[in-house]
């Protein structure tokens, strides 16, 4: 069952292009997030959902119903936006209540339900405050409580943690997945911290200049990128560009590195290893010194220097190393750990 | 807004405050207080046979105010500034609005625009009204050439010609502190309304008049202040009969020779001013909590 269907949708900024036809497909009730970096087309995809932007051509359909057609103020589509933008003149209550008034519910009916939903994220006790007098946090809730309280089908989300400290952060990014748990709306985040999609997201769509580079789950998008661009930008990788050749990647300069191969000898591709797949050890088929070693409590991460490779090799092992700067180490993976990527 | 503590740190010595406040303040002394509380202290007194004042207090001046006659001017006066800076804000937050989302550079081209008047002379710009407005002037005659009147209208020394010559005058000041707190306001606010469900009439109702409306007092203040209190414009544009305050005072000074009773007109002024200014600040600082 599809809810929101994204067909072919490009917009153009005089000779930028933002968006060069995107489809994509949002299930009812999914927790989907658009991510990329700054410029990559994801903002503006969703300034069209929200009915700021008009694309140059393309559909957009909410259940089988033309979206496009709607003005913003009638789309059942809401947005936290980035900077919030709570009313600074209204308290509170007045912001969530504002979106309501406009239903022209009865006074009880939005009273009640500002109310709950206050109580939902936690707010009563600021229901009388206006925002300035409210922790970045607090006010985060109160963007995220008037979105909410209009139950639209989809909720936008424009970086809903950026703004916020990283303890704060932990303790939203829970709240988020709950209160999507509970009220079953459709979430659409905009992101360009993967750690974020990743953690909140049941699906990802990669962007990469206006185009979708893949779509999956998290655990997919991060063990089996379908494009150079994927396996770099999410999640910690080590790239090494080659050709396919009998069990392995020949890798110039340094040789052929283990791989299940399942392309024709002789291909060019991109061979992905994880960091915490990479094991230090004897028998290795890279050698390289240590540059580096960071600890960071439950992981620690170690930057090899490797012949032949531009880059230190990065290696995340569970615990403390007992490895040392400046000592010569051999690096190896098992071959099915690693990803090949067409070129 | 916070006010500093007037603690130590900060504080310059006497001394040299002195010398950095003293030129001001005591121009400010000698020029203003002075005069101003003279001109003040006239009110209770008589006036002089030839002008002048004889030291003799009275309460006539006062009672005088309240005579029909004079309560009218006043009367009609805050009218005519009232009507004035209504027209200004009804014309100029459109103005204003239009403006702020320009792209650049038609926005300073604009702006350049609104301020280039106030670079030629002020008279030579009141006069030019009459040249318009006389009876074979520009409007007339056109009017005439194209037939759709028959005899030239009556377009000067009426109270539109003082409203039209005061909101031509003064628009461009209500227009620039508008603009100011229209350009500053998050254009992502205007979108959460009508995100959430608020057409376009109710976002400018709920949002963007309450959050620019500082602008809009301080523009309207900007307007009826030197609209209230002018003498030039009535007496040009308006047939030079007494009939804005402005031009009563000033024939009590210099006409009439009454110095107590034009004393007492311009206190009177000074008193609606300072009203105003009050509500004003009042008003202002309710918005400025947001």
């Amino acid at each position: 069952m599809t809810s929101l269907h994204i067909q072919d949708v490009s917009r153009s900024f005089g000779d930028v292009t933002a968006l060069a036809g995107v489809s994509l497909e949002i299930r009812q009730g999914e927790f989907f997030a658009l991510l990329g970096p700054s410029g990559c087309g994801k903002t503006t995809l969703l300034r069209i959902l929200a009915g700021f932007e008009s694309p140059d051509g393309g559909r957009v359909t909410l259940d089988g119903a033309d979206l496009l057609a709607l003005p913003p103020h009638r789309r059942p589509v809401n947005l936290m936006f980035q900077s919030y933008a709570l009313f600074p003149h209204m308290t509170v209550a007045k912001n969530v209540a504002y979106g309501l008034e406009r239903e022209r519910l009865g006074r009880a009916e939005v009273r009640r339900r500002v109310h709950d939903v206050l109580e939902t994220v936690g707010l009563t006790a600021e229901a009388g405050r206006r925002p300035h007098r409210l922790s970045g946090g607090q006010r985060q809730r109160v963007a995220l409580a008037r979105a909410i309280v209009k139950r639209p089908r989809v909720l936008l989300l424009d970086e809903p943690l950026s703004a916020l400290d990283k303890k704060v952060r932990a303790e939203m990014q829970l709240e988020l997945k709950r209160l999507q748990n509970e009220v079953g709306i459709t979430f659409v985040v905009v992101t360009h911290d993967q750690e974020e999609a990743m953690s909140l997201a049941d699906r990802i769509a990669v962007f990469k200049e206006g185009r979708v580079e893949q779509i999956d789950a998290p655990v997919t998008l991060y063990e089996r990128p379908g494009t150079p661009f994927v396996a770099d930008f999410v999640g910690a990788n080590n790239l090494f560009t080659g050709t396919a050749g009998e069990g392995g990647v020949d890798v110039p300069g340094i040789g052929l590195l283990p791989c299940d191969a399942d392309v024709a000898p002789g291909t060019p591709v991109l061979l992905a290893v994880r960091p915490e797949k990479v094991r230090i050890g004897e028998g290795g088929r890279l050698s390289g010194v240590v540059v580096d070693v960071s600890f960071y409590g439950g992981v620690s991460h170690v930057s090899v220097g490797v012949e032949g490779r531009s880059g230190p090799v990065l290696v995340a092992t569970q615990g403390a190393t007992r490895v040392t700067s400046g000592s010569p180490v051999s690096l190896g993976w098992a071959a099915g750990d690693a990803v090949l990527i067409a070129q | 807004m916070t006010v500093d503590s007037p603690t130590r740190r900060g504080r310059a010595p006497i001394a040299a405050r002195l010398v950095l406040l003293g030129p001001g303040l005591a121009y400010l002394a000698g020029f203003l207080l002075i005069p101003l509380a003279l001109v003040l202290s006239y009110t209770v007194f008589r006036r002089g046979r030839f002008g002048g004042v004889v030291y003799e207090a009275t309460a006539e001046n006062f009672t005088r105010l309240f005579d029909p006659l004079y309560l009218d001017v006043v009367l009609g006066s805050v009218r005519i500034a009232v009507i004035t800076t209504l027209l200004a804000l009804l014309l100029g937050y459109p103005t204003a609005y239009l403006i702020a989302r320009l792209p650049q550079p038609w926005k300073t081209i604009a702006l350049v625009a609104i301020v280039l008047p106030f670079w030629t002379n002020f008279l030579v710009r009141v006069y030019a009204w009459i040249v318009l407005l006389s009876g074979p002037g520009l409007v007339n005659s056109t009017l005439l050439d194209l037939g759709l009147i028959d005899e030239p209208l009556e377009l000067l020394y009426n109270q539109g010609t003082i409203v039209t010559g005061l909101l031509y005058s003064y628009l461009p000041l209500m227009v620039l502190p508008l603009y100011a707190a229209i350009e500053r306001l998050d254009p992502q606010l205007r979108e959460a309304s009508a995100n959430l469900g608020a057409r376009p009439m109710r976002t400018f109702v709920s949002v963007t008049l309450p959050l620019t409306m500082p602008g809009v007092l301080t523009g309207c203040l900007f307007v009826f202040v030197p609209s209230f209190g002018n003498f030039i414009i009535p007496e040009l544009l308006g047939g030079g009969r007494s009939i804005m305050v402005g031009n009563l005072i000033r024939d009590q000074f210099l006409k009439a020779r009454d110095w107590p009773f034009g004393a007492t007109l311009a206190l009177a002024l000074l008193a609606v001013l300072l009203v105003l200014l009050f509500a004003q600040a009042w008003t202002a600082r309710r918005y400025g909590r947001a």
